[in-house]
Order: structure tokens, then C-alpha cells, then sequence
């Protein structure tokens, strides 16, 4: 039953891997940048959401429409103003300053909101577990322990945000791989990221390409955040370095590039971590799941999807 | 005024002087091919029309409109289309979706789906292999997927680079056999070619470019006679 119980901790955790990891291979499959500020705006959705949802005027569900606005104007003005004036400069001077936007809203968070860590209140606050398992008795779905009383204690719990962070994601990434195959938009996408100049010639904005991507990234680190911050309930200024470096990792072992990939490799990184934290030693689980990407790159350097790198004769 | 007006157009790679004040016009309904050697600029030319690079001088006037300012995905819709040169179809789609998005500017799905019967009753082996990757076909047939999908943006006007770059002979003849078909029924062809022969052999009038600037034009059959084109571009 522990093992059930760690696989779907980790399947969860990394569902919220592969939200995030999306940002990063989208933009990268489209801008052709590393977004390192990435990670950085889940920390800012989680502020946006720690703070909406402390305001008493502030029903839940605004405090998530706001959280995502939050993040999806961050996200496209941060493109707008840092990165495409480099649009045409090297790679390495549009790194360099997605690592620069990295530290500012760092910096930002520190300055306003201080460095110390705040407990965030879980959007499924006072919700019952998802999943309880009794032995002997069964299972029970959205329930408080119901044999409280004879001193049952449940084999198997799923708690509520456990099973929202799973149900949330797939939602996500099926509509989001509709979005890219049936809309216009999303062909467009896909135009920009294999060949950016034939994209133009058949009529295509690149820029609002680019912006737009940027913003379903950036939405997506908003919705991570809730659910991150849910399950793992604290906030600080450095909450989103940590899972976006994990997230960065994730979309790298799926392929980088590939919106199929970074889900893959989200999910198999969540549950290695989890995984690993468990049955060899908690210390050392960061250190495992950067050694799997290592791994990978020596085994398998485009990642599990990721496009084979052809030679143009 | 002519239908596609270049005037004194001067573009800069860096330091690199590509284009050196080049002028040359394009009347409705006409094959004009653009000849000359690698590096002498007829990519550049084109691509400056387009709008992919931006000129430091000069004009383009594409029906009276001035193009040097109007972003290149704007240019489209106006009625220009551009084969661009290696063909760069979209090779991880499907040979209907690299159609569809030469149709991207246009709203009626009507009238789209009649490009769509139009392109396939031309190029009936695009037909055949509609659900295929575009990387999948021979370069004959990305050649004829990237004209096609330039027609789907229903054109006025269409600029072809190298066409016949890279393709065995029998595509070859199929493929300017095609871009002739293309101009009788209305549409304008700027044509810029290595294959000189075949290119005058098409052309209403022609431009030699060199070292971006133009060198020689006039009436094509009477530049297949020229001592220096024979020499320099027909390798006779």
C-alpha cells in the first residue's frame, strides 16, 4: 500500500512538474529561448494567490482567475520588454538575461514581501481526503473516516490535493494538445517553432505567436503554483527556483521541444523523486533525479520524444 | 505605375553591402526571371520584397503600396506569395496542414476548400499523400507542396527562388511547365533562378544581377542571344 500511496505522490508531484515543464518547452520549441525566469513566476503566482486568498473580499475562484491573470501578463510583458529586443541577438545574451528577470523578481519578492517563508492555507483547506482505504472495509471517496470511532486508522490515503493536482493536469494537457492540433493558433505554433521565416511568408505574426505563447507558459506556472503551494504549503521568494530548475530537468528528459515530452518526462521525474525519497534516502533525491538527466544526456541526448537532429546535406 | 515597383533598393548584412541600389518592375500578368551567379543577391531581392529582411534604402511598391514598412506577415494578404528557396514546407505537419497554412490569412472556408480542390486538381500526388509528413516527400514533392501552398494564399503574385534547385531533370521540366500553367491563369511570376536556360526559356523579360547590381535586363529571348549572358550564365 506505501508503494500505491508514493506512486501517486509522485505521479502528482509530477503532474505539477510537467505544468510547469510546458512553459519551458514551449517557449523554447517557439521563441527558441531557455526561460529561466520561469520558475520565478510560479513563485509570483503563489505570492498573487497567498495574498488574494488571505482578503476577505476575495472569494476562492477569484483568487484563481486573479493568480492567472497575474502570471499571463507577467509572463508576456516580461517577453515583451527582455527578450524581444534580443530577438535577433546570440543565444547567450537572451540566457543571460532570462537569468537577470530571474534574480529581479527574486529581488522583488525579497523587498516586498521579506524572506520569510509563509504558510499557505491549501485551496482544499478543510476538504476531506479523496481516497481512504480500510482494510477489511473498502474504499471511501470524499469522506472524513467514517470508522473515526472503532479507532480504524485508513491503510491508503489520497489526500484531496493529491488528487486534485492529477485531475487538474490532465484536464490541462488534453486541452491544451487540442488547442495546439485543431485551432489555427495552435498551427500557427507549430509553423513558428519548426521554421519561423516560412511562417511569416504564409501570413503568420510571429511576435503574437511568441506573446501568446508566453502567456499559456506563463498561465500554466500560475496553475502549478496553486497546486504546489497547496501540497507543499509554504511560500517564499525562492519557492519556484527549486521546481523550475526540476521542471527545466523534466523538459530536457522528455525532449526539449516536445509538448508530449515535457508531460512524459514531468510525471517520471515526480514519481523518481518521490520514489527515490522514499526507498534510498531523502537527502539524496534532488541529487537523483539531476543524475537521471545526466544519464539521459550521455544515453539518450534528445530526450524520450525528442526529434532526431537531422543533417541537412 | 507598374504592378510590383523596386526602386534604388540598398540591404546590409552587417557591414555587407548585398544589394547596391538595385531598380527593376514587374508588370501584371508577366514572367520575370532575376538571373545571376551565388551571392550576387536574388535571394536577398526577394527577401527584402517580402519583408523577411528590411532594405536600408530605396522602395517597394507592390500596387501602389510601399512594402519596405509593412511587416512581412502583413504582405500576404496583400496578394504576394513566396516560394522561398529549399522549399522549407513545415516537415513535421501533414501535407494538408502545410496547406492550409498557405491559407492562413484568409477567413472563407468555401473558398479556401476551392484553392484546396484547385492545388490538388494541379499537383494530384499531393492528393495521394494528404495525411503525410511534409519531410516524408521527395524534393520534387516539397517543391511542388511549397508552389501549392503559396497558391492557397490565392496570389496575385508569386515569388519562386530556385525551384529547380536540387531536383533531377525530369522534375525539372515539370516544374516550369507548372509555373508557366501558374501565369496563364493570371497570376505574376518572379522568378529567380541558376538555371538560366530554363528561366529565359520561360520569361517575358529578365534582369541579370551581379554582385548586387543589375547588370544587364531586357526581353528574354534576346538575352539568351547576348555574347555575355551566353558566356557567363549559359556555359556556352
Amino acid at each position: 500500500m506505501s508503494f500505491i500511496s508514493n506512486l501517486l505522490n509522485g505521479i502528482s508531484l509530477g503532474s505539477i512538474y510537467a505544468l510547469i515543464a510546458l512553459g519551458y518547452t514551449m517557449v523554447y520549441g517557439i521563441a527558441k529561448m531557455l526561460n529561466f525566469a520561469h520558475g520565478d513566476i510560479i513563485m509570483v503566482g503563489g505570492y498573487a494567490a497567498f495574498i488574494t486568498m488571505a482578503a476577505n473580499w476575495c472569494p476562492l475562484w477569484l483568487s484563481m482567475v486573479i493568480t492567472v491573470a497575474v502570471c499571463t501578463v507577467l509572463g508576456v510583458v516580461i517577453e515583451k520588454v527582455a527578450y524581444r529586443p534580443l530577438r535577433s541577438s546570440p543565444p547567450l545574451a537572451v540566457l543571460i538575461t532570462a537569468i537577470g528577470v530571474s534574480y529581479l523578481l527574486q529581488n522583488i519578492a525579497l523587498l516586498t514581501q521579506t524572506a520569510n517563508p509563509k504558510t499557505f492555507t491549501s485551496i482544499a483547506a478543510g476538504a476531506p481526503p479523496f481516497l481512504q482505504v480500510f482494510s477489511g472495509k473498502g474504499a471511501v471517496f470524499f469522506k472524513a473516516n467514517p470508522y473515526q470511532d472503532e479507532g480504524l486508522k485508513p491503510v491508503l490515503t489520497v489526500s484531496m490535493e493529491t488528487f486534485l493536482a492529477i485531475v487538474v493536469s490532465v484536464i490541462i494537457m488534453i486541452a491544451l494538445t487540442l488547442f495546439i492540433n485543431k485551432t489555427k493558433a495552435g498551427r500557427a505554433m507549430m509553423a513558428c517553432s519548426e521554421d519561423r521565416g516560412a511562417a511569416q511568408l504564409m501570413g503568420i505574426n510571429v511576435n503574437a505567436t511568441i506573446s501568446l505563447t508566453f502567456a499559456i507558459g506563463s498561465a500554466l506556472a500560475a496553475v502549478a503554483a496553486v497546486l504546489m503551494c497547496s501540497a507543499y504549503p509554504q511560500i517564499s521568494p525562492y519557492t519556484g527556483s527549486m521546481p523550475g530548475i526540476k521542471a527545466f530537468v523534466a523538459a530536457v528528459f522528455g525532449g526539449i521541444g516536445s509538448i508530449p515530452g515535457a508531460m512524459i518526462g514531468g510525471v517520471l521525474l515526480g514519481v523518481i523523486e518521490i520514489l527515490s525519497k522514499f526507498y534510498i534516502s531523502s537527502q539524496l533525491s534532488d541529487a537523483i533525479v539531476f543524475m537521471v538527466l545526466i544519464v539521459m544526456l550521455i544515453v539518450r541526448p534528445t530526450g524520450i520524444m525528442g526529434k532526431k537532429i537531422s543533417e541537412k546535406v | 505605375m507598374a504592378f510590383l515597383e523596386i526602386k534604388d533598393l540598398e540591404v546590409y548584412y552587417g557591414a555587407i553591402n548585398a544589394l547596391k541600389g538595385i531598380s527593376f518592375d514587374v508588370e501584371q500578368g508577366e514572367i520575370i526571371a532575376l538571373i545571376g551567379a551565388n551571392g550576387a543577391g536574388k535571394t536577398t531581392s526577394l527577401h527584402t520584397i517580402s519583408g523577411l529582411i528590411p532594405a536600408k534604402h530605396g522602395s517597394v511598391k507592390f500596387n501602389g503600396k510601399e512594402l519596405t514598412k509593412t511587416p512581412a506577415h502583413k504582405i500576404v494578404s496583400m496578394g504576394m506569395a513566396h516560394v522561398p528557396e529549399g522549399r522549407r514546407v513545415f516537415a513535421q505537419l501533414s501535407v494538408l496542414e502545410n496547406l492550409t497554412l498557405g491559407a492562413y490569412t484568409r477567413k472563407d472556408k468555401n473558398e479556401i476548400n476551392e484553392s484546396l480542390e484547385h492545388v490538388y486538381e494541379r499537383f494530384p500526388r499531393l492528393k495521394e499523400r494528404r495525411t503525410q509528413a511534409a519531410g516524408t516527400l521527395s524534393g520534387g514533392e516539397q517543391q511542388m507542396l511549397a508552389i501549392g501552398r503559396a497558391l492557397m494564399s490565392k496570389p496575385s503574385i508569386v515569388l519562386m527562388d530556385e525551384p529547380s534547385m536540387g531536383l533531377s531533370p525530369l522534375y525539372v521540366n515539370e516544374i516550369f511547365d507548372i509555373i508557366q500553367e501558374i501565369n496563364k491563369s493570371g497570376t505574376t511570376v518572379l522568378l529567380v533562378e541558376q538555371n538560366a536556360k530554363k528561366a529565359l526559356s520561360i520569361a517575358n523579360r529578365a534582369y541579370v544581377l551581379e554582385t548586387g547590381k543589375i547588370t544587364l535586363s531586357g526581353d528574354a529571348h534576346e538575352l539568351m542571344d547576348n555574347d555575355e549572358v551566353k558566356k557567363a550564365y549559359l556555359g556556352e
